[in-house]
């Protein structure tokens, strides 16, 4: 089951067990929980194509003791409404889970309208969030499922990409170790930088939860390889640059950060992996721009990059 | 022995007086003395003892600019000590020009920013109910110039259809609205199903029969007519 109806799936039964959870939409994923919604009307609510009210009403929820899931598409939860997740949950100091589903370009064929590839950034300036990247339906099941008890404030991005196989470390999980470099990947790249850095003596780190930031299994990791960094994100390339300058701010090292392009607005329509290519976020592209960065010039006629090294 | 007398509408000018440096938001703090003082004196269960209940009525102030009445009401019904208002605004004060309710108990949500709390204020109302709070009201006070937001209206359109007795707009029109309603701003809220009461800002019994009349199955929204803004 793909990360989405997973997550509709699992709010299903978090709903039907648990009285002080409420989920609020505006019209998106609404027809694939009508079931929940007969059954509990005063908690499954759709307010209509209304995002600010959304994300109001989840506050609004909160401040009366209910622990609100709020879900649509990331351009309209987290563009659209930003104002009212910046007062009305964080101002407030209110807790609750917003949950999106369609990543940076997962409706490939429908152009800037529904791409965000801002959301985690836009999240990330605002103190205090948990933010979940899940690579796997069962990571997004998992991570669902931990954000409801307490109060803290939980975004969760959902994507139509993912990897063959879950993940279930916490913070940095380090799948492979090596000397030339450090490569972290985000959620659902990490099949491909796994492919991409095959054969190369790099430690690999997988985050399925990329706030809080883990700078202790960063450092720990740069301490047994060159302090090279790549950072690898599905979203707004650099988006974690600044926690990765943090981390080691002790510690002299270059970093390389990878993901959706910000010097330019990508206008392609087409499949996903179109989309992929477009911005370097294939393995094949993943590969040459890792090898390029750590100095393995094989194939390439440009030495200048290895100055200071 | 000395005979404390509670403070009352009387000393709302004085405590008010006490609080100086924010006169671009006299007007807005004035329009809405009457109003806030009818609905904690007479219209909502909600005390210094009981403001940690859940069942407890809410009042959250939108219109969160010009909150020197909405001070001085907290002060004279014993949420604020009155010592507190002649540092407001300092650094070492809870109370700002814009209220946080992080801060200052008993206030319910930190505003200023027009447009938040109506819908927040629909979300409470729905978590009411959903925990069977039922006799809980929500009360939230806008604007009519806040009103131009369209935050409030997804929130008018849909407080209606959700049949939501328990909450209650408070709207106060001081004719500032840049583009206006004609009409008036009652019908806003009539075509959508809102119970609509239309009375002076002024008139405290005329006000306290607005607020605690009967509406049952709709949501009721209270236009209190004050002076235009000058």
């Amino acid at each position: 089951m793909p990360m989405r109806e997973t997550f509709l799936a699992t709010t299903e039964e978090i709903i039907d067990a648990d009285p002080d959870v409420a989920v609020v939409l505006a019209d998106i994923s609404a027809a694939q929980l009508a079931g929940a919604a007969r059954r509990h009307p005063d908690r499954v609510i759709n307010v209509g194509i209304r995002e600010q009210l959304l994300v109001s009403t989840g506050a609004g929820l909160a401040l009366a003791g209910l622990r609100p899931i709020v879900h649509t598409f990331p351009s309209f939860l987290v563009e659209r409404a930003f104002e009212q997740i910046k007062l009305d949950f964080s101002h407030q100091d209110m807790g609750g889970v917003l949950v999106s589903w369609g990543a940076s370009y997962d409706m490939s064929t429908a152009g800037r309208t529904h791409q965000s590839p801002g959301d985690v950034a836009l999240i990330d300036s605002l103190p205090g969030w948990t933010v979940h990247v899940p690579g796997h339906p069962a990571e997004a099941r998992r991570l669902l499922l931990e954000s409801i008890p307490g109060d803290g404030r939980v975004y969760l991005r959902l994507s139509a990409q993912e990897n063959a196989s879950p993940q279930l470390g916490v913070g940095f999980t380090r799948l492979r170790s090596g000397r030339a470099g450090v490569v972290v990947a985000v959620g659902p790249v990490l099949d491909r930088v796994l492919r991409a850095t095959a054969g190369l003596d790099v430690t690999v780190l997988y985050a399925s939860t990329i706030r809080p930031f883990d700078g202790a299994g960063l450092r720990s990791a740069v301490q047994s390889a060159t302090p090279d960094v790549v950072l690898v994100e599905p979203y707004l390339a650099g988006t974690s640059a600044h926690c990765v300058a943090e981390a080691l701010s002790e510690v002299p090292h270059r970093l390389q950060a990878l993901g959706v392009r910000r010097d330019v607005e990508v206008r392609t329509y087409g499949e996903i992996a179109d989309h992929d290519l477009a911005h370097g976020l294939d393995a094949g592209s993943l590969g040459l721009s890792i090898r390029e960065f750590l100095g393995d010039r094989r194939g390439t006629a440009d030495a200048s990059g290895a100055a200071g090294r | 022995m000395t005979t404390v007398t509670a403070p009352g509408y009387a000393d709302l000018p004085r405590l008010i007086s006490l609080m100086t440096g924010d006169e671009k938001h006299t007007a807005a703090a004035e329009s809405t003395l009457d109003v806030l003082w009818v609905l904690y004196d007479r219209v909502l269960d909600v005390t210094p003892a009981n403001f940690r209940e859940p069942g407890r009525d809410r009042f959250l102030l939108s219109k969160g600019h010009g909150p020197m009445a909405y001070y001085a009401v907290l002060t004279a019904k014993g949420f604020i000590a009155e010592a507190e208002l002649a540092t407001w605004s300092d650094p070492m004060s809870r109370l700002g020009h814009h209220p946080d309710r992080c801060r200052i108990p008993g206030v319910e949500i930190s505003s200023g920013s027009l447009g938040h709390g109506l819908p927040i204020a629909l979300g409470t109302a729905l978590g009411l109910r959903a925990r069977g709070l039922t006799s809980a009201k929500v009360v939230t006070l806008v604007g009519d110039a806040e009103l131009d937001e369209g935050s409030n209206h997804e929130a008018i359109a849909v407080a209606a259809r959700d049949r939501l007795e328990n909450l209650t707009t408070v709207v106060i029109d001081n004719r500032s609205s840049t583009r206006g309603w004609p009409g008036g701003i009652a019908p806003r809220f009539a075509v959508e199903g809102w119970e609509t009461r239309t009375v002076s800002g002024r008139d405290h019994d005329a006000l306290d029969e607005a607020f605690t009349t009967a509406h049952p199955g709709r949501p009721l929204a209270v236009v209190a007519v004050v002076e235009p803004k000058g």
